[in-house]
């Protein structure tokens, strides 16, 4: 399998904060790798720093054969890597299918009837639709953050990175969004998916790693990761202010 | 399914906005002279307001130095007419593009200032420029220069149709730059815009190159704010550093229209100006207490409807004049491609 997306020895701290220490990890096409760790980790700041809303003090950020860390994040973007936000950040006074939108003609350079096409489908895929003409500020949390991933496929990426979408669902809510995640896995898209609900992680990725204080300190096969020791000692914390 | 953009308010609208520009263009026919530089002086005002709310509204750049530009484009009209011998008609149009050029160094250098900074550099560019036109012996320096008898009558002989001239002028100007604005919102550029307006840091993760979106922009309303620049000394024939460059005028008034009128839309500046006006023309005769309601009624709009009066209305009727959103139609429940 090719590599589409390789982090070499990223390092960023805010003063004596590390919230990156020498990370390297990488991602094949196609593949879908689960993130974990305790809150203050630095799994956000990872995924900031790979769709280049913060810029790192060392390493290189490889995507597609190509170094781009030095690239802000709009071109990454347009270049195929698009991700949804922990915290949402709607388009407020935007309806939600023209949040959409931006994401079609902006990010995946689409236009016209293709770009409305691209919209209402997935719109259509998560649930979003009949919410279309919607101002996204007055959408609930839950709404708020399935716009995030529609939004995010909307750019058309190459590799998809999701923050946290499955917080607050319900049971159900939840097989849905990991089948719809499956369903975006099979046309291709590589997913790298930071997830604290990790039943529905399992369900979708190939391999995970754990990162806390910055640093990748474990990496493999889902089910033996879950039950390394440090793992444990890790989670047990996770559980307890979850 | 289909996306439509088009309602019947934005339909009526269009019809009564039509109307209002036909009787405005026969204005000179049933208007006198002094209601017809009133109009002509709101339209610029529109003008000015319009482009203002272009830049804060949705590019998120606050200046507080739009004067420079509108200082810029009076002097560049006034020395293309009297030191380079060019037709009125012609310096307009050179003015604005002559505008926009200069804006280009200038934004690549306050481009690089952020929130309060950048208004305060803004303001200093435009003291710049203020500066220059006052050492500028050939415009008159500090004192200025009038536009000679012989320039204004080449727009035509008789007074009453060189008032018409100016009036048809501000009036073009105006429907030039609400439709530019119209039309570069309606635009991918102004959907871009309006991301960016709402939301930079997601702007910036969907592929919207942020700074060359902002850039357009000043650039494209530092061309237009000097085309009005033109026009405004243009109707007054007098210019001076002070009052080209006057910040209380062309940027102070500017922000006061768009604040209480509504930022972030097309229409709050419209409305924004005739209240203004309104105000100006109820008020005019009590003199500095007119400035201070003007700031008693900025502070309240402020306070209690910060989305201006238009943003009030639109929450209220979900009204819109001009057609910009676009709205998904038949939605049935059982939509299934």
């Amino acid at each position: 399998m090719a590599e589409v997306l390789r982090l070499e020895g990223v390092s960023k701290s805010y003063g004596a904060v590390i919230v990156a220490d020498a990370q390297s990890w990488s991602l094949e096409a196609g593949e879908a790798l689960g993130v974990i760790g305790p809150n203050g980790a630095g799994k956000t700041s990872m995924f900031n720093l790979v769709t280049g809303t913060v810029v790192p003090n060392a390493g290189r950020i490889w995507f597609d054969g190509q170094d781009v860390t030095g690239w802000p994040a709009a071109r990454r973007c347009r270049a195929g890597i698009a991700r949804s936000f922990q915290v949402p950040q709607p388009f407020g006074g935007m309806t939600v299918f023209e949040n959409a939108l931006v994401a079609a003609t902006q990010g995946a350079g689409e236009n016209g009837a293709q770009a409305e096409a691209t919209c209402l489908d997935v719109l259509e895929r998560t649930g979003l639709l009949p919410k279309a003409n919607v101002l996204a500020k007055g959408l609930t949390l839950l709404e708020r953050k399935r716009l995030e991933l529609a939004r995010a496929l909307c750019a058309r990426p190459k590799v998809l990175l999701l923050d946290e979408i499955a917080g607050g669902l319900t049971e159900a809510e939840c097989h849905a969004l990991v089948a719809s995640i499956q369903d975006v896995r099979k046309t291709g898209v590589s997913i790298v998916w930071i997830e604290h609900v990790v039943h529905a992680l399992l369900a979708v990725v190939d391999r995970l790693i754990v990162i806390d204080f910055g640093r990748k300190i474990a990496e493999g096969e889902p089910h033996a990761i879950m039950e390394s020791r440090e793992v444990k000692e890790i989670y047990l914390g996770i559980e307890a202010d979850a | 399914m289909q996306v439509t953009r088009s309602s019947p308010a934005s339909r009526a609208a269009a019809v009564i906005g039509l109307l209002i520009v036909i009787g405005l263009v026969a204005a000179p026919w049933w208007a006198g002279r002094a209601d017809l530089r009133l109009m002509g002086e709101i339209f610029l005002y529109v003008s000015l307001a319009t482009l203002w709310n272009l830049l804060a509204g949705y590019a998120g750049l606050v200046s507080v130095g739009q004067q420079a530009y509108v200082g810029f484009g009076g002097y560049a009209f006034f020395a293309l007419t009297m030191l380079a011998g060019i037709p009125i008609l012609l310096a307009l149009p050179l003015a604005a593009v002559a505008g926009a050029l200069v804006a280009i160094p200038v934004a690549t250098l306050i481009f690089r200032l952020r929130g309060a900074y950048f208004a305060i550099g803004t303001w200093v560019v435009a003291e710049v420029f203020r500066l220059i036109a006052a050492q500028t012996p050939a415009l008159g320096g500090g004192s200025g220069a009038s536009l000679s008898a012989d320039i204004v009558k080449t727009l035509a002989d008789s007074r009453d149709l060189r008032e018409a001239i100016a009036f048809w002028l501000a009036l073009g100007v105006m429907i030039l730059t609400v439709g530019a604005a119209f039309l570069i919102l309606r635009s991918r550029r102004g959907l871009a815009l309006t991301a960016i307006r709402d939301n930079e840091l997601a702007a910036r993760s969907l592929g919207i190159d942020i700074w060359r979106t902002k850039f357009f922009v000043y650039v494209v309303t530092a061309g237009m704010t000097s085309l009005v620049g033109g026009l405004i000394f243009l109707q007054k024939l007098r210019i001076s550093p002070d009052a080209a460059f006057s910040a209380n005028d062309w940027t102070a008034f500017v922000i006061f229209i768009v604040v209480i009128g509504g930022i972030g839309t097309l229409e709050g500046p419209i409305l924004g100006t005739l209240i203004f006006f309104a105000l100006r023309e109820t008020m005019a005769e009590l003199g500095t207490i007119y400035l201070i309601a003007l700031g008693v009624v900025a502070i309240a709009v402020m306070l209690k409807a910060p989305t201006g009066l238009w943003g009030l209305i639109r929450a209220r009727t979900g009204a819109e004049l001009f057609p910009l959103s676009r709205r998904v139609t038949g939605l049935a429940p059982m939509s299934r491609k």
